[in-house]
């Protein structure tokens, strides 16, 4: 199948979405206009350089960019092998890669002359991440998330009220994140002229995969010219976590080219892959489609969807972004898993080593690290996207540190 | 056209009236009880049904809808048993048109050409495959060209621009309506809205249209059926199976309040009179 060498991996997607077989929008008729507005006006800013400005504005004196590169010596001792150095996009202003995204499409939502936005989250980081902008712009926003999820989360619920969103707690399927994003989508239909979606992570229908591809990719952009003035050259690999996919392709995309740079998206094993109780839809998926785009899914024979299970919130999803699956079935990167175990462990030994306390998100690319990095020569460069910072987790992770002695 | 659709449509124009079209989910509650509604619905008058392949995530779809998937698929309800649920009706039941609609991702699993095959064996008229929009149909449609079965747009409110022409291309059978921006079973929509929409989709093709989403009350069917050349209710159907589901009445007493229901409202088509 794949006989035509590929000559660039950043021309996906094509005029129509798709990544291979996968993307596309996929949706009912109801949305179709919708969608199809986002993407033409979404053309429009893409090359204004105007808007760029605008979205490069905010992102240095809003959200901290760029956020640093920085040499994990201790970890890098502790795996004994190549070299690992951190994009801290924890330290951004909400704590994770998610506002980088969010901050772009609020712009643009603005441009488009709305003023409601409505958002999806699952743990709440992207939630937080909407209401933020909302705040900060003068937009009304709605919140969507599993009912589930709102009683897990309540900080986050909380600091998502504080910032003037109205939280709905979705009780329709299994009253979690991909039950959150059918519900945003139901609503938007219902309000197509004042509202705009803002999806948080790199899936759904053309033109989201691409557009939050494009604003997170800034992560990959500083880590390259970072490394070049720590180390003047490229790195060997690239390591980053997997729920939608969104941080890891920020991070890939910039280097999907240099194919000398080995990359690895980390997927979530839950309890182990045999369990049936993980979130690895291309290790345990096959394609299918939801949320308007083809992708591989977690499901049974029948094409209904199967809910993942993760320890992390955000990786939570039995679907992932589109170009991952077009970039798996290419070759072009690694996908591997973690489990909630492995990921534990990680969250622990980096907060103790480093000094910063991981969301359990990257806990489980660190957890990868901590296998690879060993195999590699000491002379090599492994970049790892601490993508997320784990406060928010201490709830679920505390009782289990004290439970292994980890405390 | 398909034949049973075609004569559904011609019976219905001699007599004066619109169509009446039920929607209802496969195996709602359970494979027995809703064999037992199809049958009801076919002697209550409905002159078309619209069976649900149930989906654990029907984006277009309000809370009864939604609730209906689930119940069928809490009873061990699969595309495969959609199909023998409809190949059952079709042998008791020769002439009333039978449309298949669903979502896309159990056909993709299934097998599209299957589908299509087994579809076409099980004596069905019709798709409405929800989240399959003219810019992605090409890899269902382009294997369809062969088959009988007629392909049904959805047309909504935020269509009837510039875009309708290009979203009928394909259509065949009839043109649903979808008289609200919204999901089913939740508001209603303005006569003069959906009369309006009507005519501007009766200057681009010559199919019939039919209007769905929203529809509760006879009355209502009735002015709506009027207007175009029928009327599709859902979501106050699978409402009642709900609530006789949640009263544990037998599939005999469900099926007869299911049927006492749409009686009213093919009672209420068959007086109520086009202008």
């Amino acid at each position: 199948m794949n006989e035509i060498k590929q000559n660039s991996f950043k021309t996906m997607p094509d005029e129509n979405g798709r990544f291979g077989i996968h993307g596309g929008r996929f949706v009912a008729e109801t949305l179709m206009p919708l969608i199809l507005k986002v993407e033409s006006a979404y053309n429009e800013v893409k090359t204004d350089p105007d808007f760029n400005a605008e979205v490069l504005y905010y992102q240095k004196h809003y959200v901290g960019r760029p956020s640093p590169l920085y040499f994990a010596e201790h970890l890098t001792k502790k795996y004994g092998g190549a070299k690992l150095y951190l994009k801290r996009d924890e330290l951004n202003h909400t704590g994770a890669h998610k506002i980088n995204n969010v901050l772009g499409q609020a712009l643009l939502a603005k441009k488009m002359g709305k003023t409601k936005i409505i958002a999806e989250t699952g743990a709440g980081q992207h939630g937080v991440a909407t209401a933020t902008a909302c705040a900060l712009f003068n937009l009304e926003c709605e919140v969507f998330m599993g009912a589930e999820d709102v009683k897990r989360q309540k900080p986050n619920v909380d600091r998502m009220r504080l910032l003037g969103a109205t939280v709905h707690p979705v009780t329709s399927g299994t009253s979690t994140l991909k039950d959150a994003m059918n519900e945003a989508l139901r609503y938007w239909v219902a309000h197509p002229d004042t509202h705009f979606y803002i999806i948080g992570t790199v899936a759904g229908p053309h033109p989201y995969p691409e557009m939050v591809r494009n604003f997170q990719s800034v992560i990959g952009k500083e880590a390259k010219e970072q490394l070049f003035e720590a180390e003047g050259r490229l790195p060997d690999a690239l390591i980053a976590c997997i729920g939608g996919g969104s941080n890891a392709l920020g991070l890939f995309y910039p280097f999907l080219d240099n194919t000398d740079v080995t990359i690895f998206g980390v997927e979530a094993a839950g309890q182990g892959l045999d369990s049936g109780m993980h979130a690895a839809s291309l290790t345990g998926g096959k394609p299918g489609v939801l949320h308007g785009n083809r992708t591989y899914l977690l499901q049974n024979d029948d094409g209904q969807i199967v809910d993942a299970h993760s320890i992390s919130a955000g990786l939570d999803y039995p679907g992932i972004g589109p170009e991952h699956s077009w970039l798996h079935d290419v070759g072009r990167v690694n996908y591997v898993s973690a489990t909630d175990e492995e990921a534990l462990v990680q969250f622990q030994l980096c907060s103790r080593l480093e000094g910063i306390i991981p969301a359990l998100e990257p806990s489980h690319a660190l957890a990868f690290a901590a296998k690879q990095l060993p195999l590699m020569d000491k002379e090599q460069i492994v970049i790892l996207n601490m993508c997320g910072r784990g406060d928010k987790d201490l709830e679920t992770v505390l009782p289990k540190l004290d439970e292994r002695g980890l405390l | 056209m398909s034949k049973r659709l075609a004569a559904s449509f011609t019976k219905a124009k001699k007599e004066n009236r619109g169509v009446l079209g039920i929607f209802v989910s496969a195996g709602d509650p359970d494979t027995n009880t809703s064999i037992k509604i199809l049958d009801s619905l076919v002697k209550s008058g409905v002159d078309m049904i619209e069976l649900g392949m149930p989906f654990s995530d029907p984006m277009a779809d309000g809370p009864a809808i939604q609730a209906a998937s689930l119940r069928a698929l809490k009873s061990g309800m699969n595309l495969k048993g959609s199909l023998e649920i409809a190949s059952q009706f079709r042998k008791k039941h020769p002439h009333t048109p039978l449309i298949l609609m669903g979502y896309y991702n159990p056909i993709y699993r299934y097998g599209v050409e299957l589908f299509l095959r087994d579809s076409q064996a099980a004596g069905a008229d019709g798709l409405i495959i929800v989240d399959l929009p003219p810019e992605e149909d090409a890899e269902l449609c382009d294997l369809n060209q062969k088959s009988e079965l007629d392909f049904i747009r959805l047309i909504t409110p935020t269509t009837l621009g510039d875009r309708l022409p290009f979203v009928l291309e394909k259509a065949s059978g009839f043109i649903y309506y979808v008289s609200i921006a919204g999901i089913t079973g939740t508001k209603s929509a303005q006569m003069e809205s959906i009369s309006s929409a009507i005519n501007r989709i009766k200057q681009v093709s010559d199919l019939p249209v039919v209007t769905g989403f929203g529809i509760r009350t006879a009355e209502q069917a009735a002015h709506i059926a009027s207007l175009g050349d029928g009327a599709i209710v859902g979501s106050a159907v699978v409402e009642i199976i709900a609530e006789s589901n949640a009263q544990n009445l037998t599939a005999e007493k469900t099926s007869e309040k299911v049927s006492d229901y749409t009686k009213s409202l093919a009672d209420a088509i068959s007086t109520h009179k086009p202008q």
